[in-house]
């Protein structure tokens, strides 16, 4: 009823190629925008920090991992070590140049995380899906190795973990103990915008085009003339800067000190999860696999106490775990290609109601 | 137009019942002791025990005198998993609520809380574990970690085979092995060790175990039986203590030279040896068994009212003592805090003082019921938050605990110096490092 593109007209190629053609999704797209901001300001402190800007950049870092496993088709099993890389390597350019904004240098250490992809990105010229998972296997156990074996990285701290120094931005605190969760929402959100954004650029130009025409067969695309080991690369390392990105945030904007377990393989199985539940190939997906699997145990832990339900706050984990086990069995059976997808299936449905034909 | 007011709605509909989820629970007439405990996770066998006897012994008190100082606890629970996020996650939950202190029980946490602490006013107690530096007051006025630190730990067990060597420069020469989880935690004594290894002259093989070999640990064990160390000194948690006392049982290393700290100490570790594993020693902070009056009094009003979720049998375990040993330092704090603020309600800021001046003397442990259950706390101090306190060494005799020495002092002057540096070294990475402006108290 509201929700149909009935006398839209498309009198250009550019509105037709549109990422968001119908007048509808552009306005929805702008009331989230703001409200997502207006949450900065309005939200408590346990729903920007415990909720919010985890899921952020959990979806940065899902964005960073759907850029190389659902649109180049290369499975990898990195993620967690790919953000250990920005997070260590955004620690040690604080302490060598603490004079440079510190946003600079959590951006500048997706480059470093690039770099690191790139290496562990050569062999999947000749190895591709299980095999270059276990090929990416190596390089999460032997940099986690590195995180903890190499005191350089660390400033040898006797802890072995690195901690966040106070940062300032115009005068405000944006790093450690003293930032407010306000001002690191708003960064946070800024730059998993600008990064979706730049991301959604990317893979709807050439350089995507490439990435699918290899994941969906890479011998045509390679008659086609399209270079494997530089797409392949190329993907590596997009989605090795936005998993640095990520890592640099998560500990600069949400943790605020970090050992070396953080980057685990549990960690970049979590991740896997998201753009598998979300829908690979899909960045929207990234957002959606994000929330599902970081936002829901949260809120179905505060279910039991709010009903008034006394329950041992044991039970409490073991019942969402259960639950949300469940739940993602339930959504790859009604979907196997993701919440993405339902999304799309709903939006179809609702365009000809109330008078489906 | 009406999409537009649609989509507000909804968007505003959402955020109302997102806040309405975390709506700021008050209860001002009692005092709010948040336990983070790990029932679940890779740690939970470790975890069990302790979060059963931290939250006994409060519930006791609740039951038996009606709280403290007339006021009742309220004692909630928060899951960690033994995982940061969730850690930050239940921190954030419950901070809103003027917590008395936070016990983190997990290094990883602790890191995560420390600068934290004294920007939102809320004292933590990460009771012989975390950042052993946070033990000097001046740079961590808001952080406490008695009874001792690692590095106590270490030189405690260094004194007692000092005692069977017969001097500690009869070490001369002699190989020590050290086992430990590669984590924050494990490598934490080798700065330590290696300054022991130069003043006593012996050797030191490291033997680091990783989180996911924690349950195998052969090629470990094949490197300590080539290298026939004369002591191994372990760092483990979890899966990993039971695993190395079946291995050194197995590799017929003897089990009397074998020494843990005091988290590679459970019940559960020794057994896991089989009756080969006795004789392996571990460090220990607080008393085995349940022949205290304070343990009747949880037996009968916790235990056998249906109050706590311990197994009958696993009742008074080491693990269990230890919970109940940081409930104590809990407890006490917030009667000191009582006294010395006037309040009797109190929360974070008075509880900070409490646990500064706190004392708990040979006297006062037999008041408590708890006679010789712990050495006195006699010397956590505004510039001394952790007070070096000693230890014990106990033996398994195969089916139990055993008490084999009396009261170890740690080396105060080797390990204070160090911790010095340590936490100068804390502040001058950590840049805008806050000074201290919170006044001290008196020792009561």
């Amino acid at each position: 009823m509201f929700y149909r593109e009935v006398g839209q007209y498309k009198t250009s190629y550019a509105s037709d190629l549109a990422i968001f053609p119908i007048l509808q999704d552009r306005i929805g797209i702008i009331v989230i925008v703001i409200a997502a901001y207006v949450l900065g300001w309005t939200a408590n402190d346990f729903v920007l920090n415990a909720m919010m800007i985890p899921f952020l950049i959990f979806t940065l870092a899902a964005i960073g991992l759907n850029i190389l496993t659902g649109y180049t088709g290369l499975l990898s099993l990195g993620t967690g070590a790919f953000m250990g890389v920005g997070a260590y390597a955004c620690y040690k350019l604080t302490t060598y140049f603490p004079g440079v904004n510190i946003i600079i240098w959590i951006i500048a250490s997706g480059f470093f995380s690039a770099l690191v992809g790139i290496i562990f990105g050569l062999p999947s010229l000749r190895i591709k899906g299980f095999y270059l998972a276990v090929a990416t296997l190596a390089a999460q156990f032997f940099l986690e190795w590195c995180f903890i074996r190499i005191p350089w990285l660390y400033n040898y701290n006797t802890s072995a973990a690195i901690e966040v120094p106070s940062r300032t931005l115009f005068g405000i605190p944006v790093t450690g103990a003293n930032a407010t969760a306000e001002t690191r929402y708003l960064i946070v959100l800024t730059i998993v915008i600008a990064m979706t954004w730049t991301a959604s650029n990317i893979v709807h130009g050439r350089i995507g085009r490439m990435w699918m025409a290899v994941r969906d067969m890479d011998i045509a695309a390679e008659l086609m003339g399209i270079r494997l080991l530089p797409t392949k690369l190329l993907a590596f390392a997009v989605s090795s800067f936005y998993c640095g990105v990520a890592g640099a945030m998560l500990v600069f904007l949400w943790y605020g000190g970090a050992e070396s377990t953080v980057f685990s393989i549990n960690q970049s199985f979590s991740i896997l999860f998201m753009v598998i539940i979300g829908g690979l190939g899909s960045l929207l997906g990234s957002y959606f696999g994000a929330a599902l699997i970081f936002m829901l145990p949260i809120v179905l832990r505060f279910v039991p106490p709010h009903l008034g339900i006394p329950v041992h706050a044991a039970t409490v984990e073991h019942i969402t775990f259960m639950v949300v086990g469940a739940l993602i069995v339930f959504f790859l059976i009604v979907e196997p290609h993701g919440l993405a997808r339902l999304w799309q299936i709903a939006k179809q449905k609702l365009r000809v109601w109330p008078y489906p034909y | 137009m009406r999409l537009k007011y649609l989509i507000l709605g909804a968007a505003f509909a959402g955020l109302v019942s997102v806040d309405a989820l975390t709506t700021k629970a008050d209860a001002q007439d009692s005092i709010y002791v948040p336990l983070l405990t790990y029932r679940t996770g890779p740690f939970a066998n470790s975890g069990i025990p302790l979060a059963n006897g931290m939250r006994d012994y409060l519930v006791m008190l609740n039951e038996r005198d009606g709280g403290i100082g007339g006021v009742k606890l309220n004692i909630e629970e928060c899951e960690t998993g033994y995982d940061t996020k969730k850690g930050v996650e239940c921190y954030e939950s419950i901070k809103g609520k003027n917590p008395t202190v936070i016990n983190p029980y997990s290094t990883g946490i602790t890191l995560q809380l420390i600068p934290k602490a004294a920007v939102d006013k809320i004292p933590i107690l990460s009771m012989a574990y975390g950042l052993s530096a946070s033990a000097v007051g001046e740079k961590f006025p808001w952080i406490f970690n008695p009874p001792a630190t690692y590095w106590d730990g270490l030189s405690m067990i260094f004194r007692y085979i000092g005692g069977k060597e017969g001097g500690l420069d009869k070490l001369k020469g002699k190989t020590i092995g050290f086992i430990f989880l590669e984590s924050g935690y494990g490598r934490e004594p080798l700065p330590l060790l290696n300054q022991f290894a130069k003043d006593y002259g012996f050797n030191v093989k490291e033997y680091s175990v990783a989180g996911k070999e924690m349950q195998d640990q052969s090629a470990q064990w094949l490197s300590v039986r080539r290298d026939r160390p004369d002591w191994m000194i372990m760092w483990g948690w979890g899966a990993m203590n039971p695993t190395a006392v079946k291995r050194a049982a197995e590799n017929g290393y003897p089990m009397d030279h074998f020494v843990g700290i005091w988290w590679s100490g459970s019940d559960d570790d020794a057994r896991g040896g089989g009756k080969e594993a006795k004789g392996y020693l571990s460090l220990n902070i607080n008393g085995i068994g349940d022949n205290y009056p304070a343990l009747k009094d949880i037996k009968k009003h916790v235990v056998d009212t249906g109050k706590s979720q311990v197994d009958k049998e696993k009742f008074a375990e080491n693990l269990y003592n230890r919970g109940i040993y940081n409930s104590v330092l809990i407890a006490e704090a917030i009667r000191n805090a009582q006294k010395l603020s006037g309040k009797k309600v109190v929360a974070g800021p008075e509880v900070r003082r409490g646990l500064e001046s706190l004392t708990i003397s040979e006297a006062r442990w037999k008041e408590l019921g708890l006679s010789g259950f712990g050495a006195p706390i006699t010397n956590v101090s505004c510039a001394d938050h952790n007070g070096h306190h000693s230890a014990y060494m106990q033996q398994w005799d195969g089916a139990k605990w055993v008490k084999i020495s009396d009261w170890i002092a740690p080396m105060k002057d080797k390990v204070r110096p160090l911790l010095e540096k340590d936490a100068d070294d804390y502040v001058t990475k950590n840049a805008g490092w806050p000074k201290r402006t919170e006044p001290c108290d008196k020792s009561s």
